[in-house]
């Protein structure tokens, strides 16, 4: 495994009215596992289908229903722990979390609270190039999704659709290692890349594919050192959790809020309570869900429906075996191999399929100007043009390829190169017939070359004393020599003419 | 373990069954005499032996990542006391 150093971030400061105050957050990030079935039913997970078609009788908590575990919810959990480098549990249990509400059929979510299947593990927060956090992850746990209310179709009733009852989820817990909003946020994109390279769960935010719960504290500068040296919880303040966030920026707000909230709250002289708090984006607060107080008393106990989960080192070592490169290693490779900066390697390595594209364009090619030009010129035109995916590029890797193997051979310039990707964006073709078929070859030959500087020079006697008395206006020859060869002319070859020429 | 009319309240109301104040004491002792047959198992010595979790040596059923199921909106809306749109209506909750 290849890894590059990086430094610790500086923890987010609050000033207070009589002294400084850090922020302490863990976060409980619920993904949703990329599985085609339900994590105890047959019933698909199809986002968007017609309310209640994605449901089986065991879903809707139909009397004698029994739950059947859908094996690649498994592996992909597994997955999971392995890409964040965590103990895979060969024993874990599922448990019953008792509660009522109306998209909860069965009166209780599966879950795993005494035996997870996914012990300790970490995840690297990238916060800027040779910047980032390590943050513990503490378990990660498959339960069922619960189904979703909608609340606004008609004045007195509530409408459930039960589609996403019973959809696999995995929180994934972290320890309390994240020391601010931004590191909060940069935390969830990492996960969720880590996600998306493994394909365990498509990340998908908007969807509610990827939400979060954010714990957090307040401390003294000193207290979080203190915690982190004993692993004693004493050290740091009193949390408040904020529920079911799905928005990168919601999430920060919420952080932020919440902090000034409980400095407050302890400058004032008095005391945090820990409750469970919601984010409202609309006013940018949280406030307490004091309904959940009363039912947090989920009565957990083994789920009898369910014999403990045995899985073999052989299946685990299997999962091993095909697990993709990840971001942390393909960046540094990027590094390695290609020479491009830790900045550039981040980007291209953002997403998976952007870091293959790149991989084609500079297989046997300069690697910093294969990234400049997928970075600056592809990525910059897709943004342009609507922000589309680098799956839906019009430009193929080896369409682009080919544009820089016609600069590498000389057959077009720098300048004409950028008129050809734009010509292959649009209209599409091999650009090596575009170039050939539309007169855009390089003019290398140094006779036309030539001809046409003794023109410029021959028609531009008063330019050409400016010139010699100036030599930073021979710029002005190249220019109209440029021109008058429609941007073909060797630039180079130019330049010396010009000079020559004007005996400069 | 003791327990007394307002945790034998609490728990049925966590239920959502409805206990009459003057069945709690009798509901209170019953849970008593329930707990304190079962805190007889904590004067067994179970040092060092495995918990057992089943008694036949069976493993978890699997299934496998195939859609088999669903696609019956009728059926399973069948039962409900009041459905509108395909949906489940409820009376409102609102958090």
């Amino acid at each position: 495994m290849l890894d590059l150093a990086f430094d610790t971030p500086t923890p987010k400061v609050i000033a207070g009215a009589k002294h400084d105050w850090e922020l302490v957050i863990g976060m409980e990030v619920h993904a949703q596992v990329a599985s085609k079935a339900k994590l105890f039913s047959g019933a698909s997970t199809q986002f968007g289908a017609e309310p209640n078609s994605n449901v089986a009788f065991v879903d809707a908590g139909m009397p004698g229903m029994l739950p059947v575990i859908n094996e690649g919810c498994v592996a992909l959990a597994v997955k999971t722990g392995l890409g964040l480098k965590a103990q895979i549990n060969l024993m874990s249990a599922f448990d019953r979390k008792n509660y009522f509400y109306p998209d909860l059929p069965q009166g209780y979510q599966i879950s795993q609270l005494y035996h997870p299947i996914v012990g300790e593990g970490e995840v690297i927060v990238d916060m800027a190039p040779g910047i980032a956090r390590r943050v513990r992850i503490e378990r990660i746990h498959l339960e069922q999704d619960a189904g979703k209310s909608i609340h606004d179709m008609d004045p007195a009733m509530s409408f459930v659709d039960l589609n996403r009852t019973g959809v696999a989820l995995m929180e994934i817990v972290s320890r309390p290692d994240i020391r601010g909003p931004e590191e909060a946020a940069a935390y969830v994109t990492k996960l969720r890349q880590i996600l998306r390279y493994l394909g365990t769960c498509d990340g998908n935010m908007q969807n509610g594919n990827l939400r979060a719960d954010v714990n957090v504290s307040v401390c003294h500068p000193g207290d979080y050192e203190r915690y982190q040296e004993t692993q004693d919880f004493g050290h740091l303040g009193t949390r408040c959790e904020i529920k079911n966030m799905n928005s990168l920026r919601f999430i920060q707000q919420a952080i932020d809020y919440e902090a000034r909230r409980q400095i407050a709250i302890l400058e004032d002289g008095g005391s945090v309570v820990q409750e469970t708090r919601l984010y409202d984006p609309d006013k940018n607060e949280t406030r307490s869900m004091r309904s959940k107080e009363e039912a947090h008393d989920y009565r957990y106990f083994p789920c009898p429906d369910l014999l403990p989960l045995e899985i073999e080192q052989a299946w685990v070592d299997d999962i091993a075996a095909s697990l993709p490169e990840l971001p942390d290693a393909k960046k540094a490779r990027f590094v390695r191999d290609f020479g491009l900066s830790e900045y550039d390697a981040s980007v291209l390595t953002a997403e998976v399929e952007a870091a293959a594209y790149f991989e084609i364009v500079a297989d046997g090619r300069d690697g910093k100007q294969a990234a400049n030009w997928v970075i600056n010129d592809l990525f910059g035109r897709l943004k342009k043009d609507g922000d589309r995916h680098i799956t839906e590029s019009p430009v193929s890797p080896a369409q682009l390829g080919g544009i820089l193997d016609l600069i590498a051979a000389g057959d077009i310039s720098g300048k004409i190169a950028k008129d050809l990707f734009e010509i292959v964006y649009t209209e599409g073709g091999d650009p090596a017939r575009i170039v050939a078929d539309r007169g855009m070859k390089q003019v290398t030959d140094t006779g036309a070359i030539e001809a046409a500087v003794d023109k410029v020079i021959a028609e531009n006697p008063a330019q050409v004393e400016k010139a010699q008395a100036n030599p930073k206006l021979a710029g002005w020859f190249v220019g109209q020599v440029m021109k008058a060869t429609g941007g073909k002319a060797n630039p180079k070859a130019v330049n010396d003419l010009v000079a020559a020429k004007l005996g400069l | 373990m003791s327990i007394d009319t307002a945790t034998a309240a609490k728990v049925a109301k966590l239920a959502r069954i409805r206990v009459e104040d003057d069945a709690l004491p009798a509901l209170a002792a019953e849970f008593n005499t329930i707990l304190g047959f079962i805190e007889q198992l904590g004067e067994v010595d179970v040092e060092g032996v495995e918990p057992m979790t089943g008694v036949t040596p069976i493993r978890l059923k699997r299934r496998d990542d195939v859609v088999t199921d669903g696609n019956q909106q009728a059926a399973v809306l069948s039962n409900a006391p009041d459905a509108r749109e395909g949906f489940f209506a409820v009376p409102k909750v609102v958090e």
